[in-house]
């Protein structure tokens, strides 16, 4: 059903990334495609593996940017997949309901039974969340670990999206930013999480934490600029000071 | 937006049960060794994740291990061993059987151990076994053994051991939860991987200050509050400039200086005696210092004194003595190390150089921190609290792999000492066994003589010239000419020189090259075409290689493969037992022992066999002591994990330290126990012992700490640690140098000796930077989805890292005419390529760089043909030389750091031009290699098909 | 956007196919059409073989052509949708058609009226298929109001040429029809250039920073892609190609969709009946290659937002 539903459950599931934390080392992406290749949309097919131009489904990418230029530039690290919007084009355009967002929980998904690969969500997605599987000729995308999270097989520390697990750094959150009082939402909001492309109108649900400021002054670690040098009182030769700095 | 009418969700299956088994055991996609989830389902792998009760990575797992299951399905895999048939070098084989492998290794060796056994060169690459490798090379009579050390950080190692008992690598780690100042030197993606993400998002959450000094802002610079994008090579000078700024404004911990350090000690001052620049001593040997209290020369054991860190004071016999502090304090105030001086080689400005020393000094001190947690002192003195400083420091490869590397890490072990910053709260902290005495006991053995072992390992930690091993002549025992006067100090042994040394005979040539994971004619050499030459030269009188023979062990088909006579075909990790001993390079953490082992997790479905399982196996048709009973039969039937359960390195030390004793009720030193693998097994395949809390900090001087580590086995006495500011070792070798003591070196090696052995660190310029004509920096980073040459293989991470480029200053390239994507010819000294450019802003103006390892052989691998890892992949090995430019008299010095023989891989100094006319691909092309059978390569791979859950009824 | 062989194709062709339809449809309503059972048999074998045949192209160009006949469910929300129901329906009155004009050789009354459905019919799925396009958001030189005229008008451009060529087949000519062309070809002329002026001129409502929300610390430039190796995104959305180029590959459309058709539709006119279908037939043929050039250029001059974070600072 490409219809939005008409009336969602409150639950909005979605990930948080912190771009000030990301190291850019891939482990997202990585265990994402591992666990993905044998779950729900198993498997993530990789055409010339061994090639040249080897080509594989990946539901999440790292990409990394210069940011600005010279003192004040910086390098930033950016892992890219589904923000399960809000008003997701990638649904509606669907001509054979085979995407759709689920009401019990907002999670946007492809039922690759009635996909018939025509491509036209992936166009309609300005984030490139969706990556087109040549050998099975459907549409494949994040999940958000749906065969995860309300596992009961799996160890309850475990039904959280793969992405978010294997975070070494613990750049990736996950939790229902529907409910204001949700440590995710909370989070949010401390950092100024923000929606990336918002003039397009998909209201994402996924949010993006900003870089902090820099700290390249003294004062931010409340320090002085430089040391001024010891002065033995009295004089005293060489490293006088010193002794007066050894206690008893 | 179009809204229906709600309807029910699909039906998806959410509770799919994803595995029917779960296997513990420890990752070896790198040398991190985190703890992994491994869920099997019909006998396949479907999913590896972290531990999260694993105190290395705590569940998680980075990119490297989370694409194992391609690691190990591979098609490069080797299947079967292999025989040489045709020339060495192209790649072409036939499959053999083990018994013909075995036996063919065992007469080799065998013909070797009865004649001459240091004609074996057996050099372990990445192992993580040096226990048990080292200990075979022991027994088998050879000195010519190391691992890779040599040419990987062994600079960072023997700083560190030499001078605060333990070092950066995995043997230390920061205070993650306390620090507040933390700064990374030289630091890509390195040992240590993932407790450094899982420590660096702690500090960004705490709003710890992090500074990452590294002349590419790439990795875990992009999260730095400050990067500093220093030139290579020069880290030394940063460093000494900050302590001549701590120096200048008295900020410095002197207490911490006087009771843990040997800054107090009297430095005799008698220029032209055989001990001037050695440090007084008493009549029992004890050090000698000036007490302020009773104002003359005690001993500086005695807990009463109160130390004075400045002199000159008069010794009982007469002779001025000055204590170490003031000669490193004189050292470091000089002009040349004031940031003003500085500014310029360092690329980083006065102004930050003297803020840097200011927020290290405010954080240090102005922000010290107190833990309420008392602890007892080596005298038996009772302390309140625990004072910490929090500023926390690491480095590796970015320092260590220059020809001053040493001196550098020197330094910043200095710069620590001097805030208070090394195992208090906050800051630097060792994990168990370290610290060691200074330097750890253990000196390397020279080769006895046929059929007879070692006299002790191979490996170790010279004291002075005696220790060294060399001949009447001065000249070198070791084919790699480590622990000579060429390389004194060299601790993890020259790997990278063993080639061209067998080539050339000199010293002396040998018979057989046994190598494991070293990919020594491709990533791992310096001078790659003339390596691939040396392994194919023959001897002109004989018409043999000069290298007759030679043994390779790896997994995969990688470059060195192609080069062997006889190979080896490993496991992976997933089908082996391995054991992460305390012996080796343990998983501690700061507040406890911890290793680990490996066990199969899946059966091989070819003919390989666990390396360790071969060498015990060759160990015993050798009949090697240790490796057979009384009556020459195995002593380990049962092979590694016989080994690992039943060996004893001394009486109750074995390479696994938990759960020893009949009942596995002792940890640490303990009876062999017999179920000691199944303990592990059940315990996820790890084991971690605490140190009380009182022992945390302070190690190298807590009664708690040294007590706990002697019964643990760590150490034979509970004595503390005192830390060499001033390293008479060192002085030592000078004072041969200028003509004192039983050995001295050989004429042509003093000046040098004499300048390098210097007690107090300094920085000198890397010895490349006399090329003239070479304007730029060209080194490398390890990208963090790769472990050196592996990944290639792999085919969900080559989609990341398939091929790699130059990447050039956007200003630089600019002037040079270069734009983004050309062609470019980079010409050192040595060699040329052509390969193309990338430009970027977060890079040191005068430095290119490039992905390590990326660049692969056509043929190697089992990639196709126009991989472009062939085609555009690149290494700047082919630009590197072993050896430095010819000094008068011809001789050519290794290219290396001359205290320990570290590769100077970093030193590399290059000029760079658009091509003229660009290549079809990226040059030098080398020949490509014939394989042996190997798995065909799959053009589609839909791993996983087999798991996905069937669609659930609606 | 990678300019699929199969898409150009089919919007071209079918494009035209319904165009035609359309004018047949039109002008037997006006009672213009020549009850002409030869001239049926060629018009409708075109149009609808047209049609078929790039309708088949996209079909078998899916990952699951099996499938395809869900794509008529969701017609309520989807473009894509509304185009295949809108194109089968519009089957039901051409065939209709078809029985009179070809079965019977009438086009009054009754079948005029099913001429009329037909028509209604094509341009809806014509309409239906601009704005596919046109509400693509993430590609903001297609998600503009110069995308649904310009596809009318130049299926109406290619559909009158088909039929003035076909009628010229017959002998037969029509003055209103050449007027008609005349108008389309002025037309559409006018449109495409104002739509290029519009993407040449219009700046990019999202950017590199907007894209992942860095604008705000400076200018951001793509460091590292996430992989060296290719994907699925940057080959179906990261085709680039050179303003010179595409100034070049402009000049040629401008020409061979419009100046060239109408010289050679002003020359039909003034040449006697028998040597007149050489020049409206090279007129149809080099309008559809134009066309076909126009269409190329509207996928290679399409920028998706997703090149936003492999390296494009503008889309």
């Amino acid at each position: 059903m490409t219809s939005l539903p008409t009336h969602l459950e409150p639950k909005r599931l979605g990930l948080v990334i912190d771009l000030d934390i990301c190291v850019g080392c891939h482990a997202c992406a990585v265990n994402c495609k591992q666990w993905n290749s044998g779950g729900v949309a198993a498997p993530l097919t990789d055409l010339e593996p061994y090639g040249p131009d080897p080509l594989g489904v990946w539901f999440n990418r790292v990409h990394t940017f210069e940011v600005g230029e010279g003192e004040t530039g910086r390098t930033v690290h950016f892992p890219r997949s589904c923000l399960h919007c809000a008003e997701p084009d990638c649904v509606t355009v669907c001509p054979t309901g085979a995407s759709y967002k689920r009401v019990e929980d907002g999670i946007v998904l492809v039922d690759e039974d009635l996909c018939i690969g025509c491509k036209l969500c992936s166009w309609a997605c300005p984030y490139g969340a969706r990556e087109y599987d040549y050998d099975a000729g459907v549409m494949k995308k994040c999940t958000l670990c749906i065969d995860r999270i309300y596992n009961d097989t799996l160890e309850e520390a475990s039904r959280v999206p793969a992405c978010v697990s294997t975070c070494p750094a613990s750049a990736r959150h996950f939790g229902d930013l529907g409910d204001p009082g949700s440590a995710i939402s909370t989070l949010v909001r401390e950092r100024g999480g923000y929606d990336l492309m918002p003039e397009l109108g998909y209201a994402p649900t996924n949010k993006y934490l900003p870089p902090r400021p820099r700290r390249t002054a003294a004062r931010d670690v409340r320090a002085s600029t430089e040391l001024t040098p010891a002065v033995a009182a009295g004089g005293g030769g060489f490293l006088a000071w010193v002794d007066r700095l050894l206690s008893g | 937006m179009p809204r229906g009418t709600a309807e029910r969700d699909p039906a998806v299956a959410t509770n799919h049960p994803i595995a029917d088994e779960v296997k513990f055991t420890t990752c070896y996609m790198c040398a991190c060794r985190c703890g992994i989830k491994v869920h099997l389902k019909d006998g396949g792998i479907r999913y590896i994740e972290g531990n999260q009760n694993h105190p290395v990575n705590h569940g998680v797992l980075c990119a490297k291990g989370s694409a194992g299951i391609m690691q190990h399905s591979s098609p490069a895999r080797l299947r079967k061993p292999l025989k040489r048939v045709g020339e060495r070098g192209r790649g072409e084989f036939r499959e053999i059987e083990w018994e013909e492998a075995l036996g063919t290794a065992a007469d080799w060796l065998g013909a070797i151990r009865a004649r001459d056994p240091k004609q074996l060169a057996f050099f372990t690459g990445r192992a993580q076994s040096q226990a048990l490798t080292g200990w075979g090379a022991q027994h088998f009579g050879t000195p010519n053994y190391a691992a890779h050390g040599g040419f990987c950080s062994v600079n960072m190692a023997a700083a560190g051991l030499y001078t605060i008992g333990g070092s950066f690598w995995e043997f230390g780690e920061p205070d993650w939860e306390r620090t507040k100042y933390f700064l990374l030197f030289g630091v890509a993606e390195d040992h240590d991987s993932n407790p450094i993400k899982i420590g660096l998002g702690k500090l960004k959450g705490r709003g710890a200050k992090v500074v990452s000094i590294n002349p590419i802002r790439t990795g875990y610079s992009a999260i730095a509050d400050e990067w500093i994008g220093i030139r290579p090579g020069t880290d030394g000078l940063l460093v000494l400039s900050l302590i001549h700024e701590l120096l200048r404004a008295g900020k410095i911990d002197a207490d911490y200086l006087v009771r843990y350090t040997n800054a107090p000690w009297l430095v005799i001052d008698d220029e032209g005696a055989a001990d001037h620049g050695l440090c007084a001593r008493g009549t029992g040997g004890q050090p000698l210092i000036w007490d302020r209290r009773r104002e003359r020369v005690v001993s500086g054991n005695d807990p009463e004194a109160l130390p004075t860190l400045r002199g000159p004071r008069t010794l009982s016999d007469g002779r001025r003595a000055v204590p170490a502090f003031e000669l490193l304090a004189r050292r470091c105030l000089e002009p040349r190390y004031a940031p003003d001086a500085v500014a310029a080689e360092t690329g980083i400005s006065a102004t930050t150089i003297k803020r840097l020393a200011a927020e290290l000094a405010h954080v240090a001190f102005e922000e010290a921190i107190v833990l309420d947690q008392p602890w007892t002192d080596c005298h038996g003195r009772h302390h309140a609290r625990m004072i910490g400083r929090p500023v926390a420091m690491h480095a590796m490869r970015g320092i260590s792999a220059h020809a001053n590397g040493f001196h550098t890490c020197r330094a910043l072990h200095l710069l620590q000492m001097l805030l208070g910053a090394v195992d208090t709260p906050g800051s630097f902290r060792y994990e168990p066994p370290f610290p060691r005495l200074i330097p750890p006991s253990g000196k390397p053995a020279g080769p006895v003589g046929p059929n007879t072992p070692l006299l002790g390992p191979p490996l170790g930690f010279p004291q002075g010239p005696e220790d060294l091993l060399i001949d009447e002549a001065g000249k070198a025992m070791r084919i790699d000419k480590a622990f000579s006067w060429e390389a004194p100090l060299a601790a993890h042994g020259l790997l990278h020189l063993v080639i061209a040394n067998a080539c050339k005979g000199d010293p002396y040539p040998i018979d057989t090259l046994f190598l494991y994971m070293a990919n020594m004619s491709w990533n791992s050499a310096m001078n790659t075409a003339r390596t691939m030459r040396m392994l194919c030269e023959r001897d002109a009188a004989t018409t043999d290689y000069r290298i007759p023979r030679i043994i390779y062990s790896d997994a995969f088909y990688s470059e060195m493969v192609a080069y062997s006579d006889l190979v080896l075909p490993d496991t992976t990790y997933l089908e082996r037992y391995d054991c992460i001993s305390l012996l080796d390079r343990p998983i501690s953490d700061a507040d406890a022992a911890a290793d680990a082992i490996r066990r199969p997790v899946v059966k091989p479905d070819r003919d390989v066999r666990p390396f360790q399982d071969v060498l015990i196996d060759l160990g015993a048709r050798l009949k090697l002591p240790g490796f057979v009973t009384a009556d020459g039969s195995p002593k380990y039937p049962g092979l590694y994990p016989d080994y690992i359960v039943n060996h004893e390195r001394k009486p109750g030390i074995g390479p696994l330290a938990g759960w020893r004793g009949a009942n596995g009720g002792q940890a640490g030193a303990g009876a062999v126990n017999p179920s000691q693998l199944e303990r592990y097994i059940e315990n996820q395949c790890f084991w971690r012992g605490e140190i009380p809390p009182e022992g945390r900090y302070y190690k190298f001087a807590n009664r708690t700490y040294l007590e706990w580590s002697q019964a643990m086995g760590f150490r034979d006495h509970a004595e503390p640690v005192v830390l060499q500011l001033y390293s008479e070792v060192l002085q030592k070798f000078r004072l041969a140098a200028r003509g004192h003591g039983r050995v001295q070196p050989p004429a042509m090696h003093r000046d040098r000796v004499a300048k390098y052995f210097d007690p107090l660190p300094y920085w000198y310029a890397p010895f490349e930077s006399e090329s003239a004509g070479y304007p730029l920096h060209a080194i490398t980073q390890r990208p963090m989805a790769m472990y050196h040459s592996w990944g290639s293989q792999n085919a969900w991470l080559r989609q990341i890292h398939g091929e790699n480029l130059l990447h050039i200053h956007r200003g630089r390239a600019e002037e040079l005419g270069i734009a983004d994507g050309d062609w470019v010819t980079v010409t050192s000294p040595h060699g040329r390529i052509n390969v193309r450019a990338k430009l970027m802003d977060g890079v040191n103006r005068d430095t290119l760089w490039t992905w390590n390892a990326i660049g692969k052989r056509a043929g190697a691998w089992n990639l196709a043909p126009s991989a472009h890892e062939t085609t555009r992949g690149f290494l700047l090995n082919h630009l590197i030389s072993e050896l430095l430019p010819a000094r008068e008299g011809g001789y050519r010095y290794a290219n290396a750091d001359p205290v320990t023989g570290q590769a100077a891989w970093y030193d590399l100094r290059v000029k760079i031009e658009k091509a003229p006319a660009p290549p079809a691909r990226a040059e030098p092309v080398f020949a490509a290699l014939e394989a042996p059978p190997l798995a065909a390569r799959p053009s589609v791979l839909r791993y996983g098909a087999k798991f996905r859950p069937p669609r659930p009824r609606a | 956007m990678h300019p699929a062989l199969s898409v150009i194709v089919f919007t071209t062709v079918s494009g035209a196919g319904y165009g035609l339809l359309a004018w047949v449809g039109v002008w037997a309503v006006a009672g213009w059409l020549p009850a002409d059972r030869g001239l049926a048999a060629a018009s409708l074998a075109l149009s609808l073989g047209a049609i078929t045949a790039g309708l088949l192209s996209s079909t078998l160009h899916l990952g699951h052509p099996e499938r395809s006949w869900r794509a008529f469910s969701q017609w309520r929300s989807s473009w894509l949708s509304r185009e295949g129901v809108s194109s089968i329906a519009t089957y039901a009155p051409a065939l209709l058609f078809a029985v009179g004009w070809l079965g019977i050789g009438s086009t009054g009354g009754i079948w005029a009226l099913f001429g009329a459905i037909s028509a209604v019919g094509a341009v809806a799925t014509v309409v239906c298929t601009a704005f596919i396009y046109q509400s693509l958001k993430p590609i903001q030189r297609w998600s503009n109001g110069w995308v649904l005229p310009n596809y009318l008008v130049l299926s109406a451009m290619t559909g009158v040429l088909w039929l003035i060529a076909i009628m010229s087949l017959f002998g037969m000519t029509d003055g209103f029809l050449a007027l008609a062309a005349f108008l389309c070809i002025a037309l559409a002329a006018v449109l495409k250039i104002q739509y290029w002026r519009f993407i040449d001129r219009t700046a990019s409502r999202s950017d590199a920073g907007s894209a992942t929300g860095l604008g705000a610390l400076g200018r951001v430039r793509l460091f590292e892609a996430p992989h060296t190796s290719e994907n699925y995104l940057m080959k179906e959305m990261g085709f680039r190609i050179a303003r010179k180029h595409a100034a070049k590959l402009r000049m040629i459309a401008l020409v061979a969709a419009f100046f060239l058709p109408l010289l050679l539709t002003l020359a039909g006119l003034l040449m006697p009946t028998a040597l007149v279908a050489p020049f409206t037939f090279a007129a149809a043929l080099i309008a559809i290659l134009g066309v076909l050039i126009e269409r190329w250029l509207f996928f290679a001059e399409a920028k998706h937002t997703v090149t936003l974070y492999y390296g494009a600072e503008r889309a």
